[in-house]
C-alpha cells in the first residue's frame, strides 16, 4: 500500500474528525454544566444553518420583511443572537421545570426539543436543500496538491482551524473569565454552586448559548460541505461515539475522540470495508468506541465514575 | 364508593398474593379482556385493524420489552428498533424454512432467537453504565440494520431487499398474508399481547423481578446483598429482547406483510417506544398501554384533524404534527414525569373515597 495514500486517507480522516469533534464540543459542554445529555445538539446546528442561509438569502423572511439581505459578518452574529434566544426560551420553557429531574427525563425532553426545532425550522425555512456560502474556500489545495500531491479539501483545513481557535477560545473563557469559573463550579456540584451564589438559571442559559454558538459553527461547516438539509441533523449520531469515546465530560476528550473515530472509520472502509461489503461507516465508529469502552467505562479522558453505597 | 377494598378480606396466603388482589380491578380487568374479545370484533373494518389496533397491541408488546429492561432493571437501551428487525428476521426465515411450522412457536420462537441476540449485546452493560451504555446500544442499533442490508441470506437472496411475509394458517384460519380476516389478524396479536403482559406482571414481582429492580436502584449494594449483576442483567437482556423480538414478528409478519431493515426498523422505532414507556411510566407495566394508546392516537388524531378538518396540505400537517409530539412529549415530562401509570394511581386512590371525601 502506497504511503501517499496512506497519508491522504489519514490526513482526510483527521479532518473528517474535527468536523465531528464540533458537533460533540456542544455536547460536552452541555453535559459538563447541567449533567443534560443534549440529544437536540445536532437539530441545534441544523437550527442555526437554517437561520443563517435565511438572513442571507434573497428569498429569506428577513429579505421579505426589511427589503435587504445582510453581509455575512452581520449575518453570523444575527444567527448567534438567534441562539441566544433560543437558549433562553429553551431554559425558560423546558429546562426550569425540569431541575432536578433524573437523567433520562432530561434527555428525553431533549428529544422532544429536537421534534419541536425540527418541525418550526421545516414551517419556518421549508425542508429543501439549501447551499450555504459563506465565502469559505472550497476545492482541493492547490499547494498541497502541487508540492506533495495530497488532495485535501481546502474547507476541512478552514474546519481545522477554526475549531482549534474555538477550543482555544473556549478554554480561556473557561478557565480565566468569572462566568467561566462559575460554570466549572456548576458542573462540579450544583448545590453547592447555588449555596455560595451562583444563579443556576442564569449559567443554563449561558451554556446553551454557547453550545448553541459552537452548533452555529458546526453548522457553518457542514452546511458549507454537503447543503443546509435535514440529514444536518443526524451528524449528532456521528458525534455520539465521538463522545463516549472522550468522556462525556472532557473538551480535550471530543476534539481526540473526534480525531481518532475520524481516521479510524476511514482507514477501516478502505482496508475493511470491502471485505464485508461496505457502507460500515454508520456503524463501524459506534463498535470502535464500544471496544474502546470496555477497556476504559468512562472513555478516555471522562472523569472517573466513582460509586459508592 | 365503588373502587373500595374494604370488607374483602382474605383467608388465605394463596388470596392474599394474587396477582390482583382487589375484587375491582379484577372485574374491571376481565371487563376490558371481554370488550376486547368480544365486542371489538363486531366493529372492526381494515382501516381500523391496519391504523389502530394493531399497532397498539404491537407496539404495547416492544414497549413491555423495553420497559423491562430500562423500567425494571434501569438499563437505557436505544436498540429495540434494532431488535424487532432480529424478531421480523427470524419469522421469515422460519416460515421460509418450515411452512408448516405452527405460528404461535415460529412467534415464540422469534422471540428466542432475538432473547440471545439480545444477551449478546447486553454484555457490555456488565462493564458500562448509564448514558455510555445507551450510546453503545446504538452500536447494535446501526450494526445488526446494516446486517440484514448487506447478508443476502437473510432475505433469501431476493432482488428487491424487501422481506415478505407468505400466507400462513392458525388452526385453519388464515392470519397472515394478503386477504387475511382483520378479526383473524386481531385476535391473534391480542392473545399474545395478553398472556404476555400477564407473564411480565408475574415475572417484575417474583424474585428475578426484584433481583432487576435491586440492580436499577443500585447495583453495587444489590451486589453487596449477594444479587449476582451478571445473571440479573443479562436476564433482563434476554427477557426484554424475547417480548421486543415477538413484538417485531407480529409487526413484519401479522400488520406490515412486508419489511424493509432501513425503512420500518430505523432508530425512530427505537426512540417512540422509548417515549410510549417514559410518557405511559416507567417501571409499570399497565403504562406501556396507555403509552403506546397515547402515541398511536395522537399522531392519528392529529392528522386528521389538520388534514380533513382544516384541510391543510399534507407536507405542512406533518411537520406541524412534528412539533406538536415534541411540544406535547416536553408538557408530559414537566407536568407528569411519572408517565400516565402515575396518573392511573392517583386517580385510583381518589376513586377510594369518591364521592365522599373528607
Amino acid at each position: 500500500m502506497d504511503l501517499l495514500f496512506l497519508t491522504e486517507v489519514v490526513l482526510s480522516g483527521l479532518m473528517t474528525g474535527v468536523m465531528y469533534s464540533l458537533v460533540a464540543l456542544g455536547f460536552v459542554l452541555i453535559f459538563k454544566a447541567s449533567g443534560i445529555f443534549n440529544f437536540a445538539q445536532g437539530v441545534l446546528a441544523l437550527f442555526a444553518a437554517l437561520a443563517l442561509y435565511d438572513f442571507l438569502a434573497p428569498e429569506g423572511w428577513f429579505n421579505q420583511l426589511f427589503g435587504f439581505t445582510l453581509p455575512v459578518p452581520l449575518a453570523i452574529i444575527a444567527t448567534a443572537g438567534v441562539m441566544v434566544v433560543v437558549a433562553w426560551l429553551i431554559e425558560r420553557l423546558v429546562l426550569r421545570h425540569l431541575v432536578n429531574q433524573e437523567g433520562i427525563i432530561l434527555f428525553m425532553a431533549t428529544i422532544g426539543l429536537a421534534y419541536v426545532l425540527e418541525g418550526t425550522g421545516d414551517l419556518l425555512f421549508g425542508s429543501d436543500v439549501k447551499p450555504l456560502d459563506i465565502g469559505l474556500p472550497r476545492g482541493a489545495s492547490d499547494q498541497l496538491l502541487d508540492q506533495y500531491g495530497l488532495y485535501i479539501e481546502k474547507l476541512e483545513i478552514v474546519a481545522a482551524v477554526t475549531a482549534a481557535l474555538l477550543v482555544t477560545v473556549l478554554a480561556i473563557f473557561f478557565q480565566k473569565t468569572r462566568i467561566g469559573r462559575a460554570l466549572r463550579a456548576v458542573a462540579d456540584d450544583h448545590q453547592a454552586a447555588l449555596s455560595v451564589g451562583i444563579s443556576l438559571r442564569t449559567i443554563w442559559v449561558i451554556v446553551w448559548a454557547v453550545a448553541g454558538i459552537v452548533a452555529l459553527v458546526a453548522g457553518i461547516m457542514w452546511g458549507s460541505k454537503s447543503g443546509v438539509q435535514f440529514s444536518l441533523s443526524l451528524i449528532a449520531l456521528k458525534a455520539l461515539p465521538v463522545l463516549i469515546l472522550g468522556g462525556f465530560t472532557s473538551v480535550p476528550g471530543a476534539i481526540v475522540g473526534g480525531l481518532i473515530i475520524g481516521v479510524g472509520e476511514k482507514l477501516a472502509e478502505i482496508y475493511i470495508g470491502p471485505f464485508v461489503g461496505g457502507a460500515i461507516e454508520n456503524w463501524f465508529a459506534y463498535m470502535l468506541a464500544l471496544a474502546f469502552l470496555l477497556f476504559r467505562p468512562q472513555g478516555l479522558f471522562g472523569e472517573k465514575i466513582i460509586e459508592r453505597v | 364508593m365503588l373502587y373500595r377494598e374494604t370488607g374483602q378480606f382474605k383467608s388465605s396466603y394463596t388470596a392474599d398474593q394474587a396477582i390482583f388482589p382487589i375484587a375491582q380491578d379484577r372485574w374491571g380487568l376481565l371487563a376490558t379482556l371481554a370488550i376486547a374479545v368480544f365486542v371489538v370484533p363486531l366493529v372492526i373494518d381494515d382501516y381500523l385493524v391496519n391504523a389502530v389496533l394493531l399497532p397498539f397491541l404491537i407496539f404495547s408488546l416492544a414497549a413491555l420489552g423495553l420497559n423491562i429492561l430500562t423500567g425494571y432493571c434501569g438499563q437505557l437501551s436505544l436498540g429495540t428498533g434494532a431488535f424487532m428487525a432480529v424478531g421480523a428476521y427470524a419469522t421469515y426465515k422460519l416460515v421460509t424454512a418450515f411452512p408448516d411450522l405452527n405460528l404461535i412457536i415460529v412467534v415464540l420462537l422469534s422471540g428466542a432467537v432475538t432473547a440471545a441476540v439480545g444477551v449478546l449485546f447486553g454484555l457490555p452493560s456488565l462493564r458500562i453504565k448509564g448514558f455510555y451504555l445507551a450510546v453503545a446500544t446504538l452500536a447494535a442499533q446501526f450494526f445488526l440494520i446494516w446486517l440484514f442490508y448487506k447478508v443476502p441470506w437473510f432475505n433469501n437472496y431476493n432482488m428487491t431487499g424487501q422481506i415478505t411475509m407468505p400466507t400462513e394458517y392458525l388452526f385453519g384460519i388464515q392470519v397472515t398474508g394478503p386477504g387475511a380476516a382483520p378479526t383473524a389478524r386481531y385476535l391473534f396479536c391480542l392473545g399474545i399481547v395478553v398472556v404476555f403482559a400477564l407473564v411480565a406482571k408475574n415475572i417484575v414481582r417474583g424474585r428475578v423481578g426484584r433481583e432487576w429492580m435491586a440492580i436499577r436502584d443500585m447495583d453495587i449494594a444489590a451486589e453487596i446483598i449477594g444479587i449476582k449483576p451478571l445473571q440479573a442483567k443479562l436476564s433482563a437482556f434476554a427477557v426484554s429482547s424475547f417480548y421486543v423480538g415477538m413484538a417485531g414478528s407480529l409487526y413484519f409478519g401479522v400488520w406490515l406483510g412486508a419489511a424493509e431493515p432501513g425503512e420500518a426498523f430505523g432508530i425512530d422505532r427505537s426512540f417512540l417506544v422509548l417515549f410510549m414507556i417514559i410518557i405511559g411510566g416507567l417501571g409499570s407495566i399497565v403504562g406501556n398501554f396507555f403509552g403506546a394508546a397515547f402515541l398511536i392516537l395522537l399522531p392519528l388524531l392529529l392528522k386528521n384533524l389538520m388534514v380533513d378538518g382544516l384541510a391543510m396540505e399534507v407536507v405542512t400537517a406533518k411537520h406541524i404534527e412534528i412539533v406538536a409530539m415534541g411540544t406535547l412529549i416536553i408538557f408530559f415530562l414537566i407536568v407528569e414525569p411519572h408517565g400516565l401509570a402515575r396518573l392511573w394511581q392517583i386517580t385510583k386512590e381518589k376513586l377510594r373515597l369518591w364521592p365522599f371525601p373528607h
